[in-house]
């Protein structure tokens, strides 16, 4: 164990933990005023609960020891040994930091899937989803990718959770939208209920990534430098990316447009931010920006009704991020080369990598959603609906002016 | 005594209280309204989708004058509010049968 090293994992938690507030700071600001509290709910709901399921079985079926590349074992049950030895996957660090560092992303993860099912479902629905999607969706995800499973067997690289993190909750968000169907009352126009928040939530997401994208080295050196300003470059160039396309497609841009370019500059360079060079980055992030304007555009040409733009931002872009890293690793980085440095299986493990997150997290969402409906009902009454959760579920409203 | 209904734009509310007491005027009241005319309304672009706004908000001014400050009255809100552009407003004018000031119990002209 190293003090450096474990003060700054510390510190990257924290930042990781921020996250989910600033998640729901901008998921809020997009609903309509009737739905603004349940919107913030779904965020602040995971923080409690995913934290808790994470401790007890989420970390050990990610982490545990690899049983046949599907899943981990029970070796932490409980947490059972993690508390006072160095972590096996990261022997730099305490085993508690880094499973509290693993945790935040778990929280985020399923509480990023939320968009897709704003003002529409019940809440004890998106509970008990979300909780199962923790154990049987995202702790799979994250042992293929980052426990030793089948997709690092592969080669397939994600730094910081392009695949696990991004790609999972667009797929999640794509399964959600098509078993809730469309929101009742799309023809009235959805105008968000206040910008001003959603900025300000991906401003502190775009500090929180810093930890994310920065800690995902899990030491303090050299390579979480380089994360830390291929973050900051490639969200810098989604900004660019985004605003030109909007402004020669609607003839304005829009600081909606600027904050959606920086989400998606930041998510296409999750994946690779310890693994390519800084001008790399700039590219992976301008592409990023155009790519998920594109995205966005997709649930209208296709009628899934995904509220705020999950599939569009995080599961494009996560999916540009994934193949990007296949196309600009470099090994002068972090030991792998992609496709322009003349290692084209790169790109085919990643290809794998993304076709397999897709198709599982797809599929398993879909069961997990209908056992659910089954169970509670997905959707809040049409009168319900109609009134807005905020007073429907949670007996509040977000807004007495 | 004739109702004045001004329907402005909202920034402008401050130019018609204001002429609208230096012509004498002792009362009126102002509501925030949604509304459309020949303007229609503006194009609003959230992610790429282009939403078309119909109705935008106006304040509508209502105060109740003497017949013979009618003209004087309707002249300088419209010097004061017009830019020359759709979407200035408009001003409905009707008759008004009766007031009665509550405090005292004057009734018509007086009661203003």
């Amino acid at each position: 164990m190293n003090g450096a090293d474990t003060g700054y994992i510390i510190i990257c938690a924290a930042m990781v933990m921020v996250m989910t507030p600033a998640l729901a700071l901008f998921y809020g600001g997009l609903v309509r005023s009737r739905n603004v509290l349940s919107t913030t709910m779904h965020s602040y709901a995971c923080l409690g609960l995913i934290t808790v399921l994470w401790a007890l079985v989420g970390y050990t079926l990610a982490f545990g020891d690899d049983v046949g590349g599907i899943i981990g074992n029970f070796a932490y049950i409980f947490l059972r040994g993690v508390e006072g030895t160095a972590a096996p996957a990261a022997e730099q660090l305490p085993h508690t930091v880094f499973m509290g560092f693993q945790c935040m992303f778990a929280v985020l993860t399923v509480a990023l899937v939320s968009g897709a099912y704003a003002e529409r479902i019940r809440f004890s629905a998106m509970l008990l989803f979300s909780g199962l999607w923790l154990i049987f969706v995202y702790a799979p995800m994250a042992h293929w990718v980052w426990g030793g499973g089948w997709m690092a067997k592969l080669g397939a690289v994600d730094f910081a959770g392009g695949a696990v993190v991004h790609m999972a909750s667009g797929a999640a968000a794509l399964a959600c939208a098509k078993a809730l169907g469309p929101r009742l009352s799309l023809e009235e126009g959805i105008v968000p209920n206040n910008l001003p928040l959603t900025l300000l939530g991906g401003g502190l997401l775009w500090f929180g990534w810093f930890g994310f994208n920065a800690g995902s080295a899990l030491a303090a050196g050299a390579l979480a430098g380089q994360a830390l300003m291929t973050t900051h470059l490639a969200t810098a160039c989604g900004i660019l990316g985004w605003m030109l396309v909007e402004w020669k497609r609607t003839g304005k841009p829009t600081t909606l447009g600027v904050v959606s370019g920086a989400l998606a500059g930041l998510v296409a360079i999750t994946p690779a931010a310890g693994f390519v060079g800084l001008l790399s980055a700039m590219v992976i992030g301008f592409a990023g920006g155009i790519f998920c304007y594109g995205g966005v555009l997709l649930k209208s040409k296709f009628g899934y009704d995904d509220a705020l733009d999950v599939v569009g931002i995080h599961g494009v872009g996560g999916t540009w991020g994934a193949l990007a890293t296949g196309l600009f690793a470099v090994a002068s980085v972090n030991e792998v080369n992609g496709l322009f440095f003349g290692n084209p299986y790169q790109l085919w493990a990643q290809f794998v990598s993304v076709a397999g997150t897709w198709i599982f997290v797809f599929v398993a969402s879909r069961v997990l959603l209908y056992i659910v409906d089954a169970a509670v009902g997905l959707r809040v009454t049409p009168d319900a609906e109609f009134t807005g959760l905020d007073l429907s579920e949670h007996n509040e409203r977000g807004y007495t002016l | 005594m004739k109702k004045l209904a001004i329907i402005i734009k909202p920034g402008m509310f401050e130019k018609v209280k204001n002429v609208l007491t230096e012509a004498g005027i002792h009362g009126l009241n102002y509501r925030e309204i949604r509304g459309f005319g020949r303007q229609r309304g503006h194009k609003e672009v959230y992610r790429g989708t282009i939403m078309q706004v119909d109705c935008l908000p106006k304040i509508q001014v209502d105060v109740v004058v003497h017949d013979e400050a009618l003209e004087k009255i309707l002249d300088l809100v419209v010097t004061a509010v017009r830019t020359g552009q759709v979407g200035d407003g408009k001003i409905f004018v009707t008759d008004i049968q009766d007031a009665v000031r509550i405090r005292t119990g004057e009734r018509g002209d007086a009661a203003l």
